[in-house]
């Protein structure tokens, strides 16, 4: 997926709208300062999630963090591979290292989300 | 800001990711604390651990001192060898881990860099009337350690003695380009290896010399999962000024039998408290990591709490150290741990988690 048409959540989740399907992933610069992946928690399909709040965890060898859920909706596919190999999460990010694809109530948008510029800032602040 | 080694600024320029250790500003990874680890499993790594405080013993009552606060025997160690032990309190808890070094003209020893100053005044107040000289090296000299199967190898021809013809366990004051330095094959991450203490000013040149032979540089990151793979205890998290050395399983380096020391009188009455939490190896059946704090239960009552956790990148396991009451201790008991308030099942497992293959 091209990082250009993706949204940002100020904790490091990147989400794409197609139609009323949401689909969630951690963008590249999280899974730097992650390295080493070990596990993934994913939510299961049907599980209600809400903007702001945790839908996940993801570990790695030195701390584990949780997953925010960029929007409200019902989860309708989890990225299953990925639970008993997390490695494409740190290979790609926003291709098949994927998470979950949510369905949001029809009429939703992304537009609370940051731009990759205004994510790109960011991460420059904090890296600071 | 915290104190600098001498390869500080390579560290940084290598991209290394620095983090506070202990005061000092030291790096945690160069690019993946699981490469990092492999490396040293199957060839060899490079560490900067200039920050472990490194003390010198001259003097006629030199062992004597050390004896005194000392739970192991430094009295029967040959010119050039080394013995892990622990510093106790006078109420048998750990002050410190140690190496003590035997030289033919001294002793010198390696303290753990968060205990350097506390030791260095216990020193100071339990040596009385002794006549000894205690210099605190740490400021003058570097240490690396290059450790892995490959390590002895590689470090062929560098010092004047062959560090490969050291006995485990043993060390030597020689060389390096001319200058003196200690080359010593002891370690901390359950491989073999070599550990430089080379003049600070040398430090860089030996650094990459190593590097050239082709060990890969590795961050404290490492350090970590390698020492807690070969269960190897870390002061902070298995040791305290609260546990005594029989609670962390290290019986084998306190001698009750030799004469006084600091914390004996407590130690033979702890030894019979069968009251006292024990530390044990936990094997995770999931993958999700067991951090420091985390609650350990057994049947809804808790039992103990984690010292240290992690995912073991060559067991291929999520494991752990705890410190768990006498009942659980054996192999095979089934526990479940509290990880961020969900139940994970773990079973007590045997230490250490990975031996090499001699």
């Amino acid at each position: 997926m091209d990082p250009k048409k993706l949204r940002y959540a100020p904790t490091h989740e990147w989400a794409i709208l197609e139609g009323d399907t949401c689909t969630v992933g951690i963008t590249k610069y999280a899974v730097e300062q992650l390295t080493d992946v070990v596990y993934i928690e994913l939510p299961d399909v049907g599980d209600n999630v809400f903007a702001g709040d945790s839908f996940g965890e993801i570990e790695s060898v030195k701390a584990v963090s949780d997953l925010y859920s960029p929007v409200n909706g019902e989860v309708i596919a989890i990225n299953e591979p990925l639970i008993s190999d997390p490695s494409a999460i740190t290979k790609d990010p926003y291709g098949k290292g994927w998470m979950v694809k949510i369905k949001v109530e029809r009429g939703s948008n992304l537009n609370k989300l940051l731009s990759l510029e205004q994510y790109e800032k960011q991460i420059a602040s904090e890296s600071h | 800001m915290g104190q600098r080694t001498v390869l500080h600024d390579w560290h940084v320029a290598r991209g290394a990711r620095m983090v506070d250790f202990a005061g000092w500003d030291m790096p945690v990874q160069y690019t993946s604390i699981i490469e990092e680890h492999t490396a040293v499993r199957s060839e060899a790594g490079l560490f900067d651990i200039s920050h472990m405080g490194r003390l010198s013993f001259g003097g006629p009552d030199a062992l004597a001192l050390i004896q005194m606060v000392f739970t192991n025997n430094a009295a029967t160690l040959k010119d050039g060898q080394v013995r892990y032990g622990l510093i106790c309190n006078d109420q048998g808890g750990i002050r410190d881990d140690v190496l003590v070094y035997h030289w033919p003209y001294g002793y010198a020893m390696v303290v753990n860099a968060s205990n350097r100053e506390k030791i260095v005044g216990w020193l100071a107040e339990s040596k009385g009337s002794f006549n000894v000289e205690i210099r605190d090296q740490t400021k003058d000299t570097c240490m690396i350690a290059v450790q892995g199967p490959r390590a002895l190898d590689m470090c062929r021809g560098l010092t004047e003695a062959d560090a490969g013809k050291l006995g485990y366990y043993f060390a030597t004051p020689t060389t390096y380009q001319g200058k003196p330095c200690v080359v010593s094959r002891t370690g901390y991450t359950g491989e073999d290896g070599v550990e430089y203490m080379v003049a600070a000013g040398q430090g860089l040149q030996l650094w990459e010399e190593l590097l050239r032979r082709g060990a890969k540089p590795c961050g404290l990151g490492a350090r970590d999962t390698l020492r807690l793979e070969a269960a190897m205890p870390l002061y902070g998290h298995e040791l305290s000024e609260e546990i005594d050395p029989f609670q962390a399983g290290l019986s084998w380096a306190v001698k009750l039998d030799i004469g006084d020391f600091h914390g004996r009188e407590a130690l033979l009455v702890r030894r019979q408290d069968a009251k006292l939490k024990h530390r044990v190896g936990l094997e995770l059946q999931g993958k999700r990591i067991a951090r420091e704090g985390a609650k350990i239960l057994a049947k809804g009552k808790e039992i103990g709490s984690v010292s240290s956790g992690t995912f073991g990148p060559t067991v291929n396991k999520s494991i752990a150290m705890a410190y768990l009451e006498p009942a659980y201790k054996e192999p095979g008991t089934l526990v479940e741990i509290d990880i961020r308030g969900k139940m994970e099942p773990a079973r007590i497992v045997p230490l250490p988690f990975y031996r090499r293959l001699k």
